[in-house]
């Protein structure tokens, strides 16, 4: 395959990553905005997304898309739900304090990690897509007769990638909206803002709290139902996408949304771009690098607040 | 309504700063707090909002004690806080901050509509961040955004600081009329001539302890009391 078409390709793969990265550190990210609080345990609710839409969807007959469809509502409600339960039982018991909840999180990771390996076992298993065309994708050249299109061997994407493209932008928008338009959204902003004072106007904070977690755990487990039919579920998946989500939220700025999105593209594209032209542990090297060359020239992220 | 302070202790962790300390503060007037900057005055307010526990004595409004409820219930009692240096909800706009207050006790758009009346400048600035406002536009926000409550007990640390005086006027004012609805008034409050024209009573506070309460006549004619807990 020549350079362009080579390219474009790239930058779809690059596309599909970026936004199920986007949608799993941005649970990472409004969970530390609005708690102050680092939950090392984020990969595995990106786990346990996958491993429970494996089980819902070999457990529905017919269709795959029906079952699918059923994990994709189920698995970050049983995500969410897990979370709040964490919520309540470990951070509200250590107060929110910032190294305690570290410790907490670092202790629900090998719960959760084990739980998985001795209920789902040490098997990588797909969950089969709901639907799986392959679109040849159109290049242009200049021929004889001026620009002529035509459709180089290899250059092809399947319309499940692309649907993956379109739901994280989905869901994102409806983050936004709730983010910006609802009544819930405005409670977590305040309370992210000024906790103190938003008690003071009778916001139930440590509801708040319990709703976020639960929130950010169930956008994590959403990106990886949306990425196992492309991946498989396995017990150990979450190590990746916890790296990848602490990296995008430290370049992005903590707690900034905007942030978090422009670093998931920048991120995910650049993974992977270079992944497919060069090697994916240079990608990880090159991320990596990034993270040490905004913590040292920006430490508050390319779109962080600088902290009081 | 009736707050009542009995003999409460509190702090921060650790450290206590509140000492048995009991006033109460009476439906349609304004009670001020007058101490030295550390006595704890700002502390006893975020005691009266539930924000500190603690560790001995009641808080009650009418008879009702409220110091056992969880923090996020006290403002729904009808208690409104204005606290020291605004606390805007920076990032919000002053509608949105307007909204956290209305959200509080839910109330509708007509009280909106009534708190906007009293603020113009507010109307004015609706869609603009709380953080770009100048001090005094600033400082109407966290009034207005207390007074969404429709609250029966008003509590305001320091409304006028750092304030011009058209600014401090139209702050006083609001506090009168307050008074004037029949809502009970804590205010604290540094600048004596203030205390003196818009005060009912004063309640003294030293170092934690609470001292004498007497009504602000009694302070017009002897200020030796304004001399030995301010030094004025
Ligand atoms: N968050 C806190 N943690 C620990 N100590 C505190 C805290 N806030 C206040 N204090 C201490 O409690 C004491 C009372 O403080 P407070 O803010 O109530 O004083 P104040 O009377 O409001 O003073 P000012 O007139 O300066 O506003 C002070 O000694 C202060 O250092
Ligand atoms: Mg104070």
């Amino acid at each position: 395959m020549e350079f362009g078409p080579h390219l474009m390709l790239a930058i779809l793969e690059g596309a599909v990553g970026a936004s199920v990265l986007a949608l799993t550190a941005l649970g990472l990210s409004l969970v530390f905005g609005v708690m102050r609080v680092v939950n090392v345990a984020h990969g595995e609710f990106f786990m346990l997304g996958a491993v429970v839409a494996w089980f819902v969807a070999n457990s529905i007959a017919g269709h795959p898309a029906i079952g699918f469809l059923a994990a994709l509502a189920i698995a970050p409600l049983i995500a969410g739900a897990v979370a709040m339960l964490v919520d309540r039982l470990i951070l509200k018991n250590v107060a929110y304090d910032p190294e305690a909840t570290i410790v907490g999180t670092i202790g629900v990771l090998y719960i959760l990690q084990q739980s998985a390996l001795m209920i789902y076992g040490p098997e990588a298993r797909p969950v089969e897509p709901p639907f799986s065309h392959r679109i040849a994708l159109p290049w242009v050249e200049w021929g004889e007769n001026g620009l002529a299109f035509f459709y180089p061997w290899g250059l092809s994407i399947t319309s499940y990638k692309l649907f993956v493209i379109v739901a994280a932008i989905a869901i994102l928008l409806a983050f936004w909206l709730v983010m910006s338009r609802t009544r819930l959204g405005l409670i977590m902003r305040a309370t992210q803002m000024d906790r103190e004072t938003a008690l003071a106007f009778g916001i139930p904070v440590q509801r708040v709290y319990s709703i976020v977690f639960g929130f950010g755990a169930a956008l994590a487990a959403l990106a990886a139902v949306l990425i196992v039919p492309i991946q498989q579920a396995h017990y150990l998946m979450g190590h990746d996408p916890l790296l990848l989500s602490f990296i995008v939220v430290i370049i992005g700025g903590l707690g900034s949304v905007r942030g978090t999105i422009v670093a998931a593209l920048l991120i995910g594209m650049s993974d992977g771009i270079i992944s497919v032209f060069l090697s994916p542990t240079l990608s990880k090297i090159i991320a990596t690098l990034l993270v040490a060359l905004v913590l040292v020239f920006r430490p508050q992220g390319l779109f962080g607040k600088k902290m009081a | 309504m009736t707050l009542k302070l009995d003999g409460i202790s509190t702090g921060y962790g650790q450290v206590q700063v509140l000492y048995d300390l009991s006033f109460e503060a009476r439906p349609g007037e304004v009670l001020c707090l007058l101490g030295r900057n550390g006595a704890g005055k700002t502390t006893t307010l975020k005691a009266i909002m539930g924000l500190l526990p603690l560790q001995s004595g009641t808080i009650s409004l009418d008879g009702q004690t409220i110091s056992t409820l969880p923090a996020h219930e006290v403002p729904r009692q009808g208690i409104a806080y204005v606290p020291q240096g605004r606390r805007l909800f920076k990032e919000l706009t002053v509608a949105e901050n307007i909204d956290v207050g209305l959200m509080t006790r839910g109330k509708s758009a007509a009280t909106r509509e009534r708190i906007l009346t009293m603020f113009p400048r507010l109307r004015e600035r609706l869609t603009q961040q709380a953080e770009t406002l100048s001090g005094g536009e600033q400082q109407m926000l966290a009034t207005a955004r207390a007074l969404c409550l429709d609250p029966s007990v008003l509590l305001l640390d320091e409304p006028t600081e750092g304030l011009q005086p058209s600014m401090i006027a139209l702050i006083t004012d609001t506090v009168r009329t307050m008074r004037d609805e029949g809502k009970a008034v804590i205010l604290v409050e540094q600048r004596i001539e203030a205390v003196l024209s818009l005060a009912d009573r004063v309640a003294f506070i030293e170092n934690g302890h609470g001292r004498e309460v007497v009504e602000t006549q009694t302070l017009r004619d002897d200020p030796s009391l304004l001399q030995k807990y301010v030094g004025i």
